[in-house]
């Protein structure tokens, strides 16, 4: 993992145009674009509240990814500083509806920022004291310190209830109140693209190069004269912020906190999960990441009881067969684009994702008529899956899933092994490329 | 504080600090032989609970005891072999990484197959009503059993590991892992036994944990971060101290969630008088029983800051 990171974190040489380098501009352009864009084409009030929140969670991923993907710290506290950026950002805006002082409702989020900085400042002394799995451990502990001191004060929790609040306040600055979803989305789009161009920007910053130095060999860090435990604080702190500010933009949007919901370890574990599948070896994973998140607890909730199964399932096949997540996958092929091979693949894949499917859709009906009788038994047996009527206590059924089941992985494992080849051989003919354009 | 109280607790809190020790004997035993941190460790004690449950309702209680552990064993040997084994190559975050998404799998998949309410796993028939009673107090036989089969499990884990030759080779291929293949040992067969033996450990504790208290899909949950607590707190790696410090936050544990003072009640007691207005009320009206939950964390932090490498660990890293 650490290996291959070197080459692929700050900028890839391979791009770097003097005196502008064009790759970075037409990206970060794009990225903008879409920010802009998106709300034209998708109207519905679903995908408003979908990508609002696809908005902050990009922000609160990547400023995980600090943590885990460039500094090498696997944190299970990271709700801790988005949920304490909440309630303090919630209780500014209720004391700014009050009148006890004024702020706009534009600044918010970099109050719950700077509330993120400060717990991060305060428990951050404490977790960066030890590295790997120990702070770990570390995190979570504090984690679950900070999760059930929320129901102990209630006073400044709300309690199970939790606090609300109205973002319409004050007077409108240019017509602009934040009380339809369409200007929220916007500011949040704002924030999001400074903050993802900020934490680009901190990875090139000596801070950030030192870092991953910290991640990848820490007694040489040590050697060259570093902290590398006062290094990891600053990084907290930075993380510590930027999740922040996505925890106040999540404020605005939801109007409500609760601290049994937005500080809980489950919330951690999320955020971790989420940023790993997008990719925490490169800077644009976890905005993979944050895609995914909101498309899997929308979505796919919706679609099926069995979300969470399902999800603890990829998530672990990604980490066997693919622990560079989806953008290492995304990286890998454009390789082979670069370098013409892709055409040569398109087949092979086909085949996989065809047999994959198939094998993943009597995977899919088996466990979905286990949680029917499971947790429907009162409505009969049968069930409606993907338009297909089955019958939850009926042999047949069972034994047709199993039936497909086992010839979608049969045949996904005749393609995997024809595509395993193909790759090899693709891969050594790029080495040899490139050692001859050496030469 | 009477003393009828305080043996009682004394006892309560030694038969649960006695439970916290098997599951993180397992934890650190898999931690300081293999450099893994076991995530899914406390999911390995609910699965020990629900097949002694399953298993119990078939033959009893008492071939239970010794069928689920064994169960457990397998899954986690099984887990060792086809899933960690696989990520050990790319570094100790993926072997995190994966059985943390072990934990979420078998949390569904326990909801999946005994639903999402308590199931009533009871005590058998010989551990139910009280061993003796003391002051009027009774003391449950169930809590004296999970005593004994702790020490017990104790004492054999200890013969194990110094005196037989089993345990020479685990320890050996903890420290020289080439030297003892050189030799002809398996040492990921080694390994994976450690696994899986780490992972019934866990199992023991759930068939005993599981009717002494509850079994419900939250157990692992719930106990989860403390035996992490514990581990760090006693210093990683050292069974030892993963002994004391069990020991010690189960006692604070059960003696605080009994205790009804607050700092307002030691305020009056020297003569000061708080009212709501006094600075910090919500602070000082808290019970030492109200923040019961957050003492072990408390500790951890506590000792993180005077003492990092745990209370009898031997590196600081």
């Amino acid at each position: 993992m650490n290996s291959k990171n070197n080459t692929v974190s700050g900028a890839a040489p391979h791009y770097r145009f003097t005196p502008w380098n064009i790759g970075r501009w037409v990206i970060w352009t794009l990225f903008a674009v879409a920010l802009i864009v998106a709300p034209m084409l998708f109207r519905s009030s679903l995908a408003m509240t979908m990508l609002s929140q696809i908005g902050y969670l990009i922000i609160i991923c990547l400023s995980y990814n600090i943590l885990l993907g460039q500094g090498g710290m696997l944190s299970f506290g990271h709700a801790v500083y988005t949920g304490l950026g909440s309630f303090i950002a919630i209780h500014t805006m209720n004391m700014a509806s009050k009148g006890s002082f004024n702020i706009p409702l534009v600044l918010i989020p970099l109050v719950g920022g700077l509330a993120g900085a400060f717990f991060a400042i305060l428990l951050g002394f404490v977790t960066t004291k030890k590295s790997g799995t120990t702070f770990a451990m570390i995190t979570l502990g504090i984690g679950e310190l900070v999760a059930s001191m929320a129901l102990m004060f209630p006073e400044f929790f709300g309690g199970e209830g939790g606090i609300t609040t109205d973002r319409v306040y004050g007077s409108a600055f240019l017509g602009i109140s934040f009380g339809p979803a369409i200007q929220v989305y916007y500011l949040i789009a704002a924030y999001c693209f400074v903050c993802t161009a900020a934490m680009f920007a901190f990875t090139g910053t000596p801070l950030g190069r030192i870092l991953n130095a910290v991640r990848d060999n820490p007694e040489r860090v040590e050697f060259i004269g570093y902290n590398t435990q006062r290094v990891r604080y600053f990084a907290f702190i930075i993380a510590g912020f930027f999740a922040g500010i996505g925890g106040g933009l999540a404020t605005i949007n939801f109007e409500i906190v609760t601290g049994a919901d937005s500080l809980n370890v489950v919330r951690s574990g999320g955020y971790l999960l989420f940023t790993f599948l997008g990719g925490a070896t490169f800077f644009f994973g976890p905005i993979i990441g944050a895609v995914l998140l909101v498309l899997a607890s929308v979505l796919l909730s919706e679609l099926s009881k069995a979300w969470l199964l399902y999800l603890g399932l990829v998530f672990l096949f990604m980490v066997m067969y693919a622990p560079g997540g989806v953008a290492s996958l995304v990286m890998m092929n454009l390789r082979l684009a670069k370098y013409g091979k892709l055409r040569q693949l398109w087949t092979s894949y086909l085949g996989l994702a065809g047999a994959g499917l198939v094998g993943v859709l009597g995977a899919a009906c088996m466990i979905e008529m286990t949680y029917h009788l499971q947790l429907n038994a009162a409505l009969g047996p049968e069930l409606t899956f993907l338009g297909a009527t089955l019958n939850a206590t009926g042999y047949n059924t069972w034994f047709g899933a199993v039936f497909v089941m086992l010839t979608g992985f049969g045949l996904f494992e005749l393609c995997r092994r024809q595509f395993v080849r193909q790759w090899s051989q693709i891969q050594e003919e790029i080495e040899h490329e490139i050692k001859r354009g050496g030469a | 504080m009477n003393s009828e109280f305080f043996v009682i607790s004394l006892l309560n809190g030694v038969s649960y600090g006695l439970l916290l020790f098997m599951l993180s004997s397992g934890l650190t035993l898999i931690f300081s032989m293999m450099g893994v941190l076991n995530f899914a460790h406390t999911s390995f004690y609910m699965l020990g609970a629900y097949f002694a449950f399953t298993i119990s309702g078939v033959v009893g209680f008492w071939p239970a005891l010794v069928l689920s552990p064994l169960l457990v064993f397998v899954l986690g040997a099984a887990f060792e072999r086809y899933c960690l084994r696989r990520v050990h190559k790319f570094g100790h975050v993926p072997e995190l990484l994966v059985t943390f998404g072990l934990s979420y799998l078998i949390l569904e998949v326990v909801q999946l197959v005994w639903g999402r309410s308590t199931v009533p796993y009871g005590l058998p028939e010989q551990l139910q009503g009280p061993l003796f009673s003391l002051y009027g107090t009774q003391f449950p036989k169930s809590r004296s059993f999970v005593m004994l089969v702790a020490m017990l499990m104790l004492v054999s884990v200890w013969l194990l590991l110094t005196r037989t030759r089993i345990g020479l080779v685990i320890q050996a291929a903890l420290k020289y892992p080439e030297m003892v293949e050189a030799l002809g040992h398996n040492v990921p067969r080694v390994f994976m036994l450690v696994f899986g033996g780490g992972a019934a450990l866990a199992g023991l504790a759930g068939v005993i944990g599981g009717n002494t208290y509850v079994t419900e899909p939250a157990m692992a949950g719930s106990v989860g971060s403390i035996i992490f607590v514990v581990v760090v707190v006693g210093g990683m790696g050292s069974l030892a101290g993963a002994f004391l410090a069990s020991l010690l936050i189960g006692l604070v544990q059960t003696f605080a969630v009994a205790l009804d003072y607050s700092l307002i009640s030691v305020f009056t007691s020297v003569g000061m008088t708080v009212t709501e207005n006094t600075f910090g009320y919500p602070l000082l009206k808290l019970t030492i029983s109200q923040v019961a939950p957050i003492l072990p964390y408390l500790f951890l932090v506590l000792i993180l800051i005077f003492r990092p490498k745990g209370l009898l660990g031997t590196r600081e890293d």
